[in-house]
């Protein structure tokens, strides 16, 4: 499948693949009114992490065995077959926040509107994932595994 | 009295309608414009410190920013301009030197502005150079005075030629040395280079080990710091250039200061890390052209006469006697660097008033060479603000064998002539070591934009000289016909070696 590989040494700490990633997720999928008109402000499902000049953008890894996957008790983590990427079913998900206690990456949060949790989806549907797509500097690229 | 600081240049203007407050302004700009104030909700930009790099409006993903020259409130009149006016102000608050990066940025005469190129009119028929073939292969190094072919069984070339650098395209990356630019703008360059086929220049600082693998498409340079140079070195390169000046600040040394001297730019350059690099002036073993031959003959020895050697000078007053001098001390091509040139850091004053343009140069140089018969001896590279392929195809009809640009590989990377790279603090991650910035510059998009930029070049090249009718860039070289003079003096055009528009062959 493929995955975004992060470039650290070409990532610039300029959180664009951030607000892109928000926007993407968000109600209008527009910068301005994304930030400027939404309640609750849109939350990225990418962070940068930064120590001193090292940084880089991590999302969900989706992981060839997936302890979220396992963590679920709802069965609302689930691989998807055809894209082979870790999805959440926001209709499933209870709010336990097992997942997030298993995650070894850290990459998945809470949702701000819902109880559900939030994690990267590779924006499905797209042709290249919005923080890979927005990346100034190609510090995130698509590639097949 | 009151304190008087020159006003700043910039004003940066956002649009609050459009800033959704994502603070990429504020964690890119090097020199601290931007600020989120949290109490407010705002992003507060001191315009003062802001140095024009535009690199914040390229960051914005709302174009929310747009950053302005403003307009200087002085009483201005056409002898005490803003720009004087400012620089007394500087100079008696600091008592030092102005220091300015870049090339010559006054109005002296821009004679490819003034030049003009012919096509051909139903008397000559003109290419279509996407249908026929056309050749921009270009060999810099010494051809021999005449050539025996021979063999009874058919025609072989008999005299041995030179070793030649073999250019896809006439142009070359100039020299810009590791420590003045990044790792990753050296790297770059150098990828370009060798994947275009042309050469690119390591500058006087050395060639970082990295780089090594790049050998066959490098010049590598003796300048008179003598920085990282050793035999490796020196039979690492394709070729050595011995620079003696610099377009932009001819007559003076140069002055890497100690901060930019990390680890590994002490370890290429052979000096510890931390202290200051300087260049002497002059090269404290070379007065003459005697002296000068005793280095080129030196260096050919330590290659063992496998690389051609150059010699790089300023344009000055006496250029044309002086590059003679050079080829008859034994030099493969010589490389004039004009006044608009640039640099990492000059004295104004030199940058803005010492040297001749290329363009005179570039003519009254390969004149004397053509009159005293030994242009055949060495190549005419000239370098000095090339800044699109009309000026590269004006150079070679003047009489160059192939033009060296840093400027414009600069701007292609990224650079908007901000003319401060000596503060260290370039945004765009190319004219600094610090390394939150070098990050900036992604040496694989920088590869493909200087190719894209060689390519584009050399297509419009092709396209302007099939308009001529020219197929070869061979029959182009010191074509002076093919160039007319636009409101130039007779003097000019004298000097030119070209004729006045309307003045048929």
């Amino acid at each position: 499948m493929k995955k975004i590989r992060i470039r650290e040494k070409y990532c610039m700490g300029c959180r664009l693949c951030e607000i892109y990633c928000a926007v993407q997720h968000s109600k209008s999928k527009d910068l301005v009114k994304a930030y400027r008109g939404e309640y609750p402000k849109p939350v990225p499902r990418i962070l940068v992490e930064e120590k001193d000049y090292l940084s880089f953008a991590i999302q969900c890894r989706h992981c060839e065995d997936a302890p979220c996957i396992g963590a679920c008790i709802t069965g609302a983590m689930s691989r998807d077959p055809k894209s082979g990427a870790v999805l959440c079913d926001e209709n499933k998900c209870v709010g336990c926040w097992m997942c997030i206690m298993m995650c070894p990456f850290g990459v998945i949060g809470r949702g701000k509107e819902k109880k559900v949790i939030s994690k990267c989806d590779l924006c499905v549907g797209e042709k290249e994932p919005a923080c890979v797509k927005n990346c100034p500097n190609e510090a995130l690229v698509l590639e097949e595994e | 009295m009151v304190k008087s600081t020159p006003p700043f240049g910039f004003a940066i203007k956002r649009d609050d309608e459009k800033c959704i407050r994502c603070q990429a302004c504020a964690r890119m700009c090097s020199n601290d414009v931007h600020a989120y104030d949290a109490e407010k909700d705002i992003i507060v930009s001191d315009s003062t410190k802001c140095v024009g790099c535009h690199f914040c409006e390229a960051i914005c993903p709302t174009s929310a920013l747009t950053v302005e020259r403003t307009q200087s409130q002085y009483r201005e009149n056409f002898n005490w301009t803003a720009e004087v006016i400012n620089d007394i102000k500087s100079q008696a608050g600091s008592g030092g030197v102005i220091l300015t990066g870049m090339g010559c940025d006054k109005p002296y005469t821009n004679y490819w502005d003034r030049i003009v190129l012919n096509a051909s009119q139903v008397t000559n028929p003109s290419i279509d150079p996407l249908r026929e073939p056309m050749e921009l292969k270009t060999f810099i190094g010494r051809k021999p005075d005449r050539i025996e072919m021979g063999s009874p069984e058919g025609p072989k070339l008999e005299t041995e030629i030179p070793h030649q650098l073999e250019l896809e395209a006439p142009i070359m990356f100039s020299a810009m040395s590791y420590g003045s630019i990044s790792y990753n703008a050296c790297f770059a360059l150098a990828r370009a280079a060798s994947d275009f086929g042309t050469f690119w220049n390591t500058g006087e600082g050395g060639l970082h080990r990295d780089f090594y693998r790049y050998g066959p498409r490098t010049i590598v340079q003796v300048a008179s710091g003598r920085f990282g140079v050793t035999r490796e070195y020196l039979n690492t390169g394709a070729a050595i250039e011995i620079k003696i000046g610099q377009g932009a600040k001819p007559g003076i040394g140069g002055h890497l200061p100690g901060e930019k001297v990390t680890e590994p730019i002490s370890e290429t350059r052979m000096i510890p890390a931390g202290t200051d690099a300087l260049s002497p002036a002059p090269h404290h073993d070379i007065y003459s052209i005697e002296d000068l031959r005793q280095l080129i003959y030196a260096l050919k020895e330590a290659t063992r006469y496998r690389k051609p050697v150059g010699v790089k000078i300023a344009a000055v007053h006496n250029v044309a006697p002086i590059s003679s001098g050079i080829v008859r001390a034994g030099a493969d091509f010589i490389v004039i660097d004009g006044m608009r040139g640039g640099t990492g850091a000059a004295p104004k004053v030199t940058r803005d008033n010492v040297g001749i343009p290329i363009e005179i140069a570039t003519a009254v140089v390969d004149s004397r060479l053509r009159e005293e018969g030994i242009r055949n001896q060495a190549s005419l590279v000239v370098a000095g603000g090339f800044r699109k392929s009309s000026d590269v195809i004006k150079a070679i009809a003047l009489g160059a064998d192939a033009v060296y640009v840093a400027t414009s590989a600069l701007v292609a990377m990224g650079c908007t002539i901000c003319q401060k790279c000596y503060t260290g603090k370039c945004n765009w991650g190319i004219a600094t070591q610090d390394p939150y910035l070098t990050k900036r510059l992604n040496p694989e998009i920088a590869t493909r934009r200087l190719k894209n930029l060689l390519r584009a070049w050399s297509l419009e090249i092709k396209e302007m000289m099939g308009g001529m009718g020219i197929n070869a860039i061979e029959s182009l070289r010191g074509n002076r016909e093919q160039l007319r003079g636009v409101g130039l003096s007779e003097m000019e055009l004298k000097m030119l070696g070209i004729k006045s528009v309307g003045e048929a062959w």
